[in-house]
């Protein structure tokens, strides 16, 4: 018995549906047209506009504008992808029914986690490309630690995918979009992202509490100063770790 | 690498279903439902919408947890045993299961992935004629042109059970031929075919085995041969222009003997099943004039699927 369709059923090994969906995730993220705005358009006008404006006006910064905003706009694109993109993209697979197919193929939940874990890093490593690039054009200096740097991508992913997951389980596909996009906004203006928390004045105590927050000063930690930021990465873990918990409550997959 | 080895001892059934319930809130969508699949076999799961049908396909893709009884799917629980059973089940979902900015094969390719002995996905695509669309954004496929990457999706990965919701919905005559086909040549190389339907033709001439499903509960099984014959048993049709008096399939059955069974249908028309001959065509004809009712159409034939699914929901009806 050989025909077309004999059966002959078994999974692929875990690392390779993890890499299959990993990149197609991350494929279906850049073809979109407004993903690809908010990943890198968005992240290099705030860049350029920022190092522009900073000349015009007198802003307290400790250092020159293009080393205190370069950190800042890498801390936004983390923040725009594993946030504001995987909510979108989530709540449209509930809607679609994707998540639900690959419900009934031999990916197991953990390596669709996973997967979207590593479409979130391919994304955010081509924006921390672009944005390196165009900032070192503007003449950026910055004084690395490499695992600063690891560290707040890791924890800034995990804090900020928790919380988009969270929404994305929660509410309906245009309403994630509504939400996720004025998260985002909100955060962008006021979240001590591309600012850091001192520039705040005694609003700072605040949003260095919020992801947001603590993911920039801790970026800008790892780039300006050459340094950890025990702090802001504690405050990133503590939100991944409420994010996971809540999301793992509340999130159906239809 | 993960190799799959044949268990030679395995002879559990497709499917075991045994006194499953589903509620949905206060709506039972499952009632104490009883049911098993051979394997090899094309089984058809009939019924109207809303009937349980696709509660319960869910049930045995591991979807959802049985709230009463137990299912069983290649003698695994589908839940619990999730891990192992996936690789060896297909699923069609009813409609959806891809981005909307995923190109055809692009999705298809994807599945295939998944799997560690995946078909051939240019011949598949081939086969189910979605060569022409291969690169087309799975949002711009026509609805039959999604259908069939459904199906292509639930057969790449070379599964021993296919789970197919609503195959054909929304397929044109010639592409419903072509998966009917396709369905039987599953069935050729030894793959379990368990479809839901609401197109009794559809039943009738693909599956080996037929569950009549209404309301959540099982109300007939057997072969559609099994299921449609009784001897010399007919049908007559009865449609009127104006709703019935009250009282006429008592009055009608009283007119034509014992062996007659009279299911009212609707306002208008009138189910008479029982041995067929002219002279109970006759008699309805004259209870039609007796009773003053004019006839629209009064039909002989031969009792299909669809007048036994009436026939019984009908009879539920009056209980």
């Amino acid at each position: 018995m050989s025909g077309t369709f004999t059966p002959r059923p078994g999974a692929a090994p875990l690392h390779r549906m993890v890499l299959a969906q990993a990149s197609m995730e991350a494929r279906l993220m850049l073809r979109n047209g407004e993903q690809l705005l908010l990943a890198i358009v968005i992240p290099v006008i705030v860049l350029v506009g920022a190092v522009q404006g900073a000349d015009r006006i007198d802003l307290e910064l400790s250092g020159r504008p293009i080393d205190e905003f370069a950190p800042g706009v890498l801390a936004l694109a983390v923040m725009s992808t594993a946030f504001t993109s995987l909510a979108i993209a989530t709540g449209f697979e509930r809607r679609y029914g994707v998540i639900k197919r690959l419900g009934s193929s031999p990916l197991p939940r953990t390596g669709l986690l996973l997967g979207k874990i590593g479409a979130l890093l391919l994304v955010e490593l081509l924006q921390g490309v672009v944005i390196t690039a165009v900032a070192l054009g503007l003449g950026w200096d910055p004084d690395v630690s490499v695992l600063g740097v690891l560290l707040t991508v890791v924890a800034g992913t995990a804090a900020f995918a928790s919380l988009g997951l969270l929404l994305a389980g929660a509410l309906r596909a245009e309403a994630t979009l509504a939400a996720a996009n004025l998260v985002y906004l909100l955060l962008m203006a006021g979240g001590a992202v591309v600012l850091p928390s001192t520039a705040y004045g005694a609003f700072g105590d605040v949003v260095r509490w919020l992801p947001s927050g603590a993911l920039g000063d801790s970026m800008r930690a790892a780039l300006l100063d050459g340094a950890l930021d025990p702090m802001g990465l504690a405050v990133l873990a503590g939100w991944a770790v409420v994010g996971a918990v809540l999301t793992a409550r509340t999130f159906t997959w239809e | 690498m993960t190799s799959y080895t044949w268990p030679v001892s395995d002879t559990a059934p497709a499917v075991v279903v045994d006194g499953l319930v589903m509620r949905y809130g206060d709506k039972v969508a499952v009632d104490e439902l009883s049911l098993t699949v051979g394997r090899g076999s094309i089984t058809a799961v009939l019924g109207p919408n809303g009937a349980g049908k696709t509660t319960t396909l869910e049930t045995c893709e591991g979807y959802r947890r049985p709230q009463r009884g137990t299912v069983q799917v290649l003698g695994l629980d589908p839940v619990k045993d999730r891990r192992d059973l996936l690789p060896r089940i297909g699923v069609m979902l009813q409609g959806g299961g891809a981005w909307s900015g995923v190109r055809a094969m692009e999705m298809l390719r994807h599945v295939a992935k998944l799997h560690a002995h995946p078909l051939d996905v240019e011949m598949l695509s081939d086969r189910l004629g979605l060569a022409d669309c291969g690169r087309t954004p799975y949002r711009r496929l026509s609805g039959g042109q999604q259908q069939r990457v459904g199906l292509a999706m639930a057969l790449v990965g070379r599964p021993e059970v296919v789970f197919v919701d609503e195959p054909t919905a929304g397929m044109d005559p010639q592409l419903r031929r072509t998966t009917w086909e396709l369905l039987e040549e599953l069935r050729g190389d030894g793959v379990s075919v368990v479809l839901t339907t609401h197109y009794m033709d559809e039943a009738e001439r693909l599956a080996d085995h037929i569950h009549i499903i209404d309301r959540g509960r099982l109300i007939a099984s057997g072969s559609p041969l099994e299921l449609t014959r009784g001897g010399s048993t007919a049908t007559i049709r009865l449609v009127v222009t104006r709703p019935f008096p009250p009282g006429s399939p008592e009055s009608l059955r009283a007119a034509l003997g014992e062996a007659i069974v009279v299911t009212q249908l609707d306002d208008v028309s009138l189910l008479v099943t029982g041995p067929a001959d002219a002279s109970t065509l006759a008699k309805v004809s004259r209870w039609c004039d007796e009773n003053q009712v004019l006839p629209e159409s009064l039909t002989l034939g031969v009792r299909n699927l669809e007048d036994v699914f009436l026939q019984l929901t009908g009879r539920e009806l009056a209980t």
